[in-house]
């Protein structure tokens, strides 16, 4: 059960012990010894990353696409500070990661030594929880801990600084079974308020389910549970950004995604029900709008693991804390035992009222014969991978709200997105992190051209371990959303919003030894996604498209569900004061 | 339909009387049981401050060697929907064992502990002398110019002692916070 090795051989074997197979990593100088102990090893493959932020990323993807803890490795001073970017988007979006660093020796820090910095006071704010491993014989313990952390409770990232001579030194390791955690969230829910959410679906005329990434990560039952429910009650269902997949795009209750950029059918639905029922979501203000008019007529339930998620944003009637798996079980054990009943009658006139609001097309958009539409190249996109074992990934804007409305996710795990933070250059390294997780599958990283470039060194990792990721870049030469809200609310100044001095990106993507493809015209858009497809490598795509398209529907800054801008028109004025000092 | 469910009450919580969502900002006495663990009292702060938190009064100290337990004493003050939100908030830190709200579960005392430089001369000192008896402050060091006084009991107390010596020649004051336990046994 235990053995003496030195620090750096100690990181090496509990990453074994915790089956860890992939870290994503950059060395350094406070790392060596542990770099050392990788090269003498075959166990775990090292994806060598061009920089630090990209590391977290792909550890981020890595973590979201299996279910499993993602680790990164970093140097001191600024390795570690360069992971703050990813560490924070992983604590907004509950992405179990473990970052191990390095630090100057013991006997250095607090001197301003070389590369030092205070890592676990900068991450202290963006990690669910960190340590500085002073003593190498605690080393093991805190790596397990650290595995434990992360994974449990409401997931999230955890950091560990470790001196670069407690990895030289020797010391007693202990493998995790012998550990046993203070650290036990609770994961059943309350039955008597479970019992209170049975009997309010009895009784709903309006129900209404609005799931989200806790669903993910609470896994793959929870998402199968979550399937059941519907099917058996027939509640309609929509979900924030971080939930999409948990029930399918195709599933005939599902209304799409709902919030600023959600669909008509599905903010009009929350607006009018009378049950809420939320699981694993959070009330994030894109979801909200107007807080004080938001789902005005419902009792609302709210399935969390974390208690400081229930009440935080919205009141709500049913609180329920536990793990979404945990609870759904016991809701629908509940449910069931009492008779397994729902108002019908109103139910389907509940229905039929949600297809009245589906038949307004909300999607609807001008097509165009000369210029590919953004919204036209991800239906191609969607037609042409449909089916497929396809992963996909976004960087933040326009693109991202696009690809969330047109592209269809059938099973969880299959769409990472940078939700909470909005991280412009998440979606590379992403991908990244979900091929090397998943080598046979098709990897797309839904991009738009500014955020690309935020991490496009990675282009130099791709190559390297040929990972055949597609970077789908909708180039509208434009930051798309900061446009979009300068058109709306900032009098048309488009202040330092457009791309100036592109690169030429095939060329780029050729330069670092990767396929690249461009295309503007829209009959030939098909024959270049599928050439991207058939590639066996990384693929560049830039696809040149309508320059001034705006993303709608679009719930403005300050209004409510049933206050959604619906196209082109009507948007002037669209924003009041009130709304323009919200982002 | 209508459920008979409290608004604002939550699982974690029995204490669903006060609607949660009330504008009226309350004062409550928080003891948070940590791990004696490095950073541990900067997690706390840093939520505090990282979330526009009021703290009022903060006092820590271990209070269990061998359990590596410390104890940390908050006063907050805030709308029954924020103090919620901080006990929830607090609760989640990894080395937050415990989160008691004394404010809220049964009756509880409160003291802190005070020292006072009051400097002056004839009567005022005299005077001084004659208020710290009566609130059973004791004189812990002396010169003919000076006394410190040491005085413990509530807040308010504490407030009081320290309105009545400022004209007297109260100079410098150090104090403790708030240290709270519930009354009756530990249950």
């Amino acid at each position: 059960m235990t053995q003496a090795m030195t620090g750096a051989r100690m990181v090496i074997q509990a990453l074994t012990d915790q089956g860890v197979d992939t870290v994503f990593g950059y060395p350094g100088g406070a790392v060596l010894p542990i770099y050392d102990e990788l090269f003498q090893q075959s166990g775990i493959k090292h994806i060598l990353v061009r920089h630090e932020q990209a590391a977290i990323h792909a550890a981020e993807g890595y973590a979201r696409s299996t279910g499993r803890v993602g680790v990164a490795i970093v140097t001191s001073g600024p390795g570690a500070t360069n992971a703050v970017t990813g560490l924070t988007d992983a604590l907004m979006d509950s992405i179990p990661i473990l970052v191990i660093s390095g630090q100057v020796p013991t006997f250095l820090i607090g001197t301003d030594g070389f590369q030092e910095a205070d890592t676990v006071g900068i991450t202290r704010p963006c990690t669910k929880h960190n340590w500085l491993v002073k003593d190498t014989d605690a080393l093991s313990r805190t790596l397990h801990e650290g595995f434990h952390v992360a994974r449990s409770g409401r997931p999230g990232p955890v950091l560990i600084d470790v001196p670069k001579d407690v990895q030289f030194a020797t010391g007693t390791y202990t493998a995790p079974e012998a550990i046993r955690s203070r650290y036990q969230p609770g994961t059943k829910g309350d039955p008597a308020v479970i019992a209170a959410l049975a009997q309010a679906i009895e009784t709903a005329e309006r129900p209404v389910l609005y799931t989200g990434g806790g669903v993910i990560n609470a896994g793959p039952e929870a998402s199968r549970l979550l399937r059941d429910l519907v099917a058996k009650t027939g509640i309609p269902i929509t979900s924030s950004l971080m939930g999409l997949g948990a029930y399918p795009a195709s599933g005939e209750r599902w209304l799409g995604m709902l919030g600023m950029h959600g669909l008509y059918e599905a903010n009009m639905a929350m607006h009018g029900c009378d049950l809420l029922i939320c699981v694993g979501a959070r009330f994030d203000d894109r979801i909200t709008g107007r807080t004080d008019a938001f789902s005005p007529q419902s009792i609302k339930a709210h399935i969390d693991i974390d208690a400081s998620s229930i009440n935080k944003v919205i009141p709500v009637d049913i609180p329920i804390l536990g793990d979404c798996a945990s609870v759904l079980t016991d809701l629908l054990e509940a449910w069931e035992a009492r008779g397994s009943k729902t108002d019908r009658a109103a139910m389907s006139r509940w229905h039929a009222q949600i297809d009245a609001w589906r038949a307004q097309d909300c999607l609807r958009y001008k097509g165009s014969e000369t210029v590919i539409k953004p919204q036209y190249a991800l239906q191609r996109l969607e037609a042409l991978t449909k089916g497929q074992d396809r992963y996909i990934t976004t960087e933040v804007g326009q693109h991202q709200m696009w690809a969330a409305q047109f592209l269809g996710f059938e099973a969880p795990n299959r769409w990472m997105t940078s939700g909470g933070l909005g991280t412009m250059g998440y979606g590379f390294p992403a991908s990244i992190g979900v091929q090397v997780a998943h080598p046979g599958a098709t990897v797309i990283n839904v991009a738009g051209e500014a955020s690309w470039l935020m991490n496009m060194q990675e282009l130099g990792t791709a190559a390297q371990y040929r990972l055949p990721v597609k970077q789908f870049i909708l180039n509208n030469e434009r930051l798309g959303m900061v446009r979009q809200w300068q058109q709306l609310l900032h009098g048309e100044r488009y202040s330092q919003s457009w791309s100036e001095a592109l690169p030429d990106f095939v060329k780029l993507a050729e330069a670092f030894g990767a396929k690249g493809i461009q295309c503007s015209d829209p009959d030939k858009l098909d024959e270049a996604i599928q050439e991207m497809l058939d590639h066996d490598g990384p693929v560049v795509f830039d696809c040149l498209v309508e320059k001034h398209e705006n993303c709608f529907p679009m719930i403005p800054s300050g209004k409510a569900h049933n206050e959604m801008l619906m196209g082109e028109a009507a948007t002037e004025q669209a924003i009041e004061a009130g709304g323009a000092v919200l982002v | 339909m209508a459920l008979n469910i409290e608004q604002g009450s939550t699982s974690h919580s029995a204490y669903n009387l006060r609607s949660t969502f009330s504008d009226v900002e309350e004062r409550h006495t928080l003891a948070v049981m940590v791990e004696n663990e490095p950073g541990v009292l900067a997690r706390v702060i840093g939520l505090f401050s990282g979330r526009g938190y009021n703290i009022e009064s903060l006092t820590v100290a271990e209070v269990d060697h061998t359990g590596h337990t410390s104890r940390i004493t908050i006063v907050t003050t805030g709308t029954p929907q924020v103090i919620e939100q901080i006990k929830a908030q607090l609760g989640r830190i990894v080395p937050v064992h415990e989160v008691h709200d004394l404010t809220v579960e049964g009756r509880s005392v409160e003291r802190e502990l005070a020292l006072f430089k009051v400097e002056g001369q004839g009567e005022a000192r005299v005077e001084a002398l004659r208020l710290a008896d009566i609130f059973r402050a004791s004189v812990v060091d002396t010169t003919l110019e000076s006394f410190i006084f040491e005085i413990t009991g509530t807040s308010d107390k504490v407030d009081a002692f320290a309105e009545l010596m400022r004209p007297l020649g109260l100079t410098e004051m150090a104090r403790t916070g708030v240290a709270a336990l519930s009354r009756g046994s530990a249950g």
